[in-house]
């Protein structure tokens, strides 16, 4: 199986200053799957993603040991292009983002950054990822208008498109659905159902039961450290750690 | 003794109400004289004509010219120099020495009388570097005198825009200069246009440093190595000199009108460039 990981983790420690944010993490993420990263607030998740597409590398103070490959390549080697890392290994945040700019403008930010300036070649882009966000259906008639006044579930989708724009490897979403809607949330969960065909996914859940829906794989996380890692049915029925039995089960989190 | 809670209420609320009716009266009262003297002289001829007899006749043409050529030269020069100094403080480093630094140097600029800036300018510019007394003399000293306050402005409006939006511009691949040119510039502009319409007030407004590098002739200029006079050196002259006082208010009357036309102008166009900003035509 060692030949099919996608993402490799090596006694992967990373500190804010003095803290502590990821204790010696080892671990490897399959392709096409959607791995969730599932434990409590301040347990290191968004810092374990910031880390492998370096959005770290923008906060002041933080340092960090330990490797992480991407199909064998280190993420922090001198060799590596920074825009290249980013536009493979795409993020979502977890508050919708739109840029003030039109929809298509959102859309179209990334591949122009690229160099991408044909017209109609970004025309397809745009259609192809708002098709794959589910959003299109709903824009495709003021692509032109702004993004700011698309509602919370529309600029988290229009979000996940502008990341498929790009055209990415790998998707990261930090709690995608965390202001949205039930609907809404039904609706990027399908999406990223259907996009796991093409691409590997993270996704910190935005609760158990998210985690519990979408998920392959799931590691649990607790102060910064990996407690446990397993299929989703595994974790959920059998977990052989005390604390992610106690995590699952809502006695703490 | 105690005073209750209701009149001191009043107290402030009178106070504040005096404050801000005592500015818009202080500024009606100015304009209201200015205007009702000069208006009545101000005719078409008086705009298009040059000034004649050292101003007791004829416009205040050259004097419009070299007004606005001065201030489009300090403009010219000061707003690339301080937007570009305030992406350095905001973007490229962070708080340190080297800053710190900067930022004390830009606030004692600030505080500098415009008459010493002047003295700078007509000792370096005019004499050290040859320029004569001239537009481009007269423009590199304002522009000296407008930089602390485009650098203090576009630096509040760099600091305002949100951080989530760089980090997605990262995130979705862009370089840092990218990410200045595509999403912290155009967020920006509308505070550095702020910046840059107070230093326009100061150029327009500005006496003592201009007379010392651009000297005080009234001749239309024809290169930016011509003297100038611009409208507040003429006002000035016609008033303190007592050549005409009737010129000077009409002249003073001008400068006004031009003021407001120019905030008017700029704050159409900053009002059209947010509406597209924020996405309305344009895919």
């Amino acid at each position: 199986m060692p030949e099919k990981d996608k993402i490799h983790l090596t006694k992967f420690s990373s500190f804010y200053g003095e803290t502590l944010a990821l204790r010696e993490i080892s671990l490897s993420i399959r392709s096409h799957q959607i791995f969730a990263l599932l434990g409590p607030a301040r347990s290191g998740k968004t810092t374990l993603l910031k880390s492998i597409n370096r959005l770290t590398d923008l906060i002041f103070g933080v340092r960090h040991t330990g490797q992480i490959f991407i199909d064998g390549q280190e993420v922090f080697g001198a060799d590596v292009v920074l825009p290249d890392l980013r536009r493979r290994v795409g993020m979502v945040f977890d508050l919708p983002t739109p840029l003030p700019l039109s929809i298509f403008d959102n859309v179209a930010y990334g591949p122009r950054l690229k160099g991408i300036t044909q017209k109609s070649r970004l025309g397809e882009i745009v259609e192809k990822a708002l098709k794959s966000a589910v959003l299109w259906d709903e824009v495709k008639e003021r692509l032109s208008s702004s993004a700011l006044r698309l509602s919370g579930g529309q600029q988290q989708r229009l979000c996940i498109a502008r990341v498929l724009a790009l055209e990415p490897e790998i998707i990261m979403l930090d709690e995608p659905c965390s202001g949205l809607d039930p609907i809404s949330t039904t609706s990027i969960e399908e999406s990223l159902t259907n996009l796991k065909k093409d691409y590997t996914i993270l996704l910190v859940p935005h609760n158990i039961q998210q985690a519990s829906r979408v998920a392959d794989q799931v590691g649990f996380f607790l102060s910064g450290e990996l407690i446990e890692v397993g299929a989703v049915d595994q974790i959920f029925t059998r977990p052989r750690d005390k604390r992610t039995e106690d995590y699952i089960s809502g006695k703490f989190g | 003794m105690l005073i209750s809670r209701y009149h001191t209420q009043t107290a402030a609320k009178s106070i504040i109400w005096v404050g801000a009716f005592g500015t818009l009266a202080m500024m009606v009262w100015i304009l209201w004289e200015v205007l009702r003297e000069g208006i009545p002289l101000l005719r078409l001829e008086f705009f298009l004509d040059s000034p004649r007899q050292m101003g007791r006749t004829g416009g205040i043409f050259s004097t419009i010219v070299g007004t606005m050529v001065l201030t489009v030269v300090a403009v010219l020069i000061a707003t690339p120099l301080g937007v570009g100094t305030a992406i350095y403080l905001r973007e490229y480093t962070r708080e340190s020495k080297i800053s710190r630094m900067i930022r004390f140097g830009t606030d004692c600029l600030a505080g500098v009388p415009s008459i010493i800036f002047g003295l700078f300018g007509f000792v370096f510019f005019v004499i050290f570097m040859g320029l004569g007394w001239s537009i481009l003399s007269g423009g590199l000293t304002m522009a000296t005198m407008i930089l602390p306050t485009i650098i203090c402005t576009a630096e509040e409006a760099i600091k305002a825009i949100p951080n989530s939006y760089r980090e997605v511009s990262f995130a979705l691949g862009g370089s840092r200069w990218q990410t200045i040119a595509k999403v912290i510039l155009p967020n920006a502009i509308p505070g550095i246009f702020t910046g840059v319409l107070l230093g326009v007030g100061r150029s327009v407004g500005e006496t003592a440093a201009i007379i010392l590098t651009s000297g005080s002739s009234f001749l239309m200029p024809t290169s930016l190595f011509s003297p100038v006079r611009t409208m507040s050196i003429h006002f000035y002259m016609l008033a303190r000199e007592g050549i005409s006082m009737e010129m000077a208010y009409a002249t003073g009357a001008a400068l006004i009108l031009l003021i407001l036309v120019i905030n008017s102008i700029a704050n159409w166009l900053l009002h059209r460039y947010v509406r597209k900003l924020e996405g309305k035509g344009h895919a």
